[in-house]
């Protein structure tokens, strides 16, 4: 891993190093609590991917918008969303970042500029030019930034938002986090060309690949690229290698899989790869353990604090649908 | 205040610029707006590009998911988009942003944002626009939750309603009628005069039988009751103006008092959204029904070209007084 000629470095890297750990431990202990049952849908683990929004997070402000895809709660932990909060979502409780009404795949934080996990691929994208839109025309000093994954740069409306934010020098960072798998199908299977940076630059728009797994890597290129979209160079394309160890999702048995790949990968999962620099940079290893050992004792706390909070009301149902229009309390209109 | 007669395109287009000048965060996107066109050919946004520049009147790549998606993206960043998707035919491109993200943000989201933005898109069979330019899909829209769904009639409608479409913090359909947006009508001066979303007008007072119908059709509806007072038939016709939420209580009220209901869609009547009307009176004032109501609409099959299947085809004032007829007698 590359390291940064910065006096504070190892500082920032430590920081960021909690960041990463703290998603780990909520993707596990989220793991634990679905296969107790307690989780009434399904959940997307960010396992072995979680230095890139860790990284590209730590370059953006809370005023900076981040919009995610259906893989989002690393995004959103990386953002500043209250891990407690988004347990009691994951469970359909009382307090949950949604109020309960929107589970895993709707985590969203706009208190942070955390703008929402969403179901369906590539409209992140293009609700995501029409945030930087937003931020233009209220002339605000921000960015956007779009979290997507490999299979989505199959998706019309990747091209449509790319050539879109091009075509109006937005300000935005597109993030093609490439996990290699699409669902349960090898991206490369399904994919014609060179890859997500020819597509990219097939705009005109200058795009960047780096391992994703190298958590100081992918902040140096972050830090950069954010630098320059904030003094209106427009928008920019980051491309990061990664590999997702876990399922399409939790419950996946990942028969599509050839043996020892998951293992193969292990080696290089960004963790790992972090805590190599950090003991080689002179961090003690118990600082490291202890940063270990605190975020999964928070991620725990925040699994009882959710199992303890009450279910929504049901008559929560017909609440937040519109102004105009709204259902009547149980009725059918 | 005075009244001035102009079409529709420009009552629309003189509400959405009077909301611009009101409110700087109202802006509008779509294909064409700021070519010497302006809109769909036929003025909707005609010199707009001068007063408002190229940051608010954004002229956009065929793009639907996008025009659709950035809407919504730039409704929840604190503006107040109008998109323009042309034709709700083209619209079907961008459904998936319409109906998965703007109608759901706010419930999925738990409250945390607003989606408040208009859609433009244009229903309708415009002479010879056959399958793919004259479908009128209103009904799609109604059956989703979280959608305002709007349908102006007359000039005056179309600019009230537009108003009162952007000041809404919902997302809001507005459907309006390709054939009306050269149609001329009385339009108010008053940039304060809206059109209040969910209320009905009575475009003519009677007594034997309620005529429900909204966007076009209710001006043929209009027609009708015109030529009916003839045959000494009294039709009360309303204009729905908005189809979600509609006004129960304007049409419950008018059906009370002449006890017969006719639904006149120019949308393929099933499924339509006047079964939803007919089946909403049916199970709420069956004992004030004097007969059964009834509903006229298209028939299921796509929109034909050729002038003599495309008549076949259409709702007519002249079927809207037969099935009057019918019902009276």
């Amino acid at each position: 891993m590359k390291a940064k000629n910065s006096t504070n470095y190892p500082d920032r890297i430590l920081e960021m190093y909690k960041t990463m750990t703290l998603i780990r431990a909520f993707e596990e202990i989220a793991e634990e609590a679905f296969d107790a049952g307690l989780v009434n849908g399904s959940i997307h683990q960010y396992i072995g991917e979680e230095a890139i929004g860790t990284a590209v997070c730590a370059n953006l402000k809370r005023s900076d918008y981040i919009l995610s895809n259906h893989r989002g709660h690393g995004h959103a932990i990386a953002k500043g969303a209250d891990p407690e909060a988004m347990m009691k979502e994951l469970l359909g409780r009382e307090g949950g970042t949604s109020g309960g009404k929107g589970g895993s795949m709707h985590i969203a934080d706009f208190s942070v500029g955390m703008l929402g996990a969403n179901g369906v691929l590539a409209d992140g994208l293009t609700m995501g030019v029409g945030a930087a839109q937003a931020l233009v025309l209220r002339e605000e000093n921000a960015i956007v930034a779009v979290f997507v994954g490999d299979g989505t740069t199959n998706r019309g409306p990747f091209y449509e938002a790319l050539n879109w934010a091009m075509i109006y020098k937005l300000p935005i960072l597109f993030v093609c986090e490439n996990n290699t798998y699409a669902s349960s199908t090898a991206t490369q299977t399904v994919t014609a060309g060179p890859g997500p940076v020819a597509r990219a630059e097939a705009f005109g728009m200058p795009a960047f690949d780096v391992d994703g797994n190298d958590v100081c890597a992918v902040d140096e290129i972050a830090g950069t690229l954010i630098e320059k979209i904030r003094n209106g160079h427009g928008p920019h394309f980051l491309h990061a290698r990664t590999y997702r160890i876990k399922g399409h999702i939790s419950r996946d048995k990942m028969l599509y899989r050839p043996e020892g790949e998951t293992e193969a990968h292990l080696v290089n999962e960004p963790l790992l790869k972090c805590k190599d620099w950090m003991i080689k940079n002179g961090i003690k290893q118990k600082e490291i353990d202890d940063i270990s050992s605190m975020a999964y004792e928070q991620i725990k706390e925040a699994l009882e604090a959710a199992k303890n909070a009450p279910f929504p009301d049901k008559t929560l149902t017909y609440t937040d649908v519109q102004d105009l229009g709204n259902p009547y309390l149980g009725g059918s209109s | 205040m005075t009244n001035n007669k102009m079409t529709h395109a420009s009552a629309v287009r003189e509400g959405l610029a009077e909301e611009m000048r009101r409110d700087p965060l109202v802006w509008a996107l779509g294909e064409d707006l700021s070519t010497a066109h302006g809109g769909t050919s036929a003025d909707q946004y005609r010199g707009l590009i001068d007063e408002f520049g190229e940051k608010r009147i954004v002229n956009t790549p065929i793009s639907e998911n996008t025009i659709m998606g950035a809407a919504v993206g730039a409704a929840v960043a604190g503006t107040r988009p109008v998109a323009d998707l042309r034709m709700a035919d083209f619209a079907m491109c961008a459904v998936d942003e319409l109906v998965n993200q703007a109608a759901k943000i706010r419930y999925m989201f738990g409250g945390q944002a607003r989606v408040p933005l208009v859609v433009r898109q244009a229903i309708g069979v415009r002479k010879g626009g056959a399958a793919q330019h004259s479908q009128s899909t209103e009904a799609w829209y109604i059956h989703t939750p979280g959608l305002v769904v709007v349908a102006p009639a007359t000039a005056a409608d179309a600019k009230g309603l537009m108003k009162s479409a952007i000041r809404a913090d919902d997302p809001v359909v507005y459907m309006e009628h390709k054939d009306l947006w050269m149609a001329e009508g009385e339009v108010s001066e008053d940039p304060e005069e809206l059109v209040e979303i969910g209320k009905a007008s009575i475009m003519k007072s009677g007594s034997d039988l309620t005529l429900v119908s909204w966007s076009k059709m209710a001006l043929l509806s209009l027609e009708a009751a015109k030529i009916l007072e003839v045959d000494n038939i009294s039709v009360e016709v309303i204009n729905l103006r908005s189809l979600w939420p509609w006004d129960k209580d304007l049409v419950y009220k008018s059906v009370s008092k002449t006890g017969r209901l006719l639904v006149a869609q120019e949308s393929v009547q099933v499924a339509g959204f006047g079964a939803e009307i007919s089946a909403d009176v049916t199970e709420n004032l069956n004992d004030q029904l004097k007969t059964h109501v009834r509903r006229i609409g298209a028939p299921r099959t796509p929109v034909p070209y050729a002038e003599t299947m495309e008549n076949e085809y259409r709702v007519t004032t002249e079927r809207i007084i037969e099935k009057v007829k019918e019902l009276m007698s």
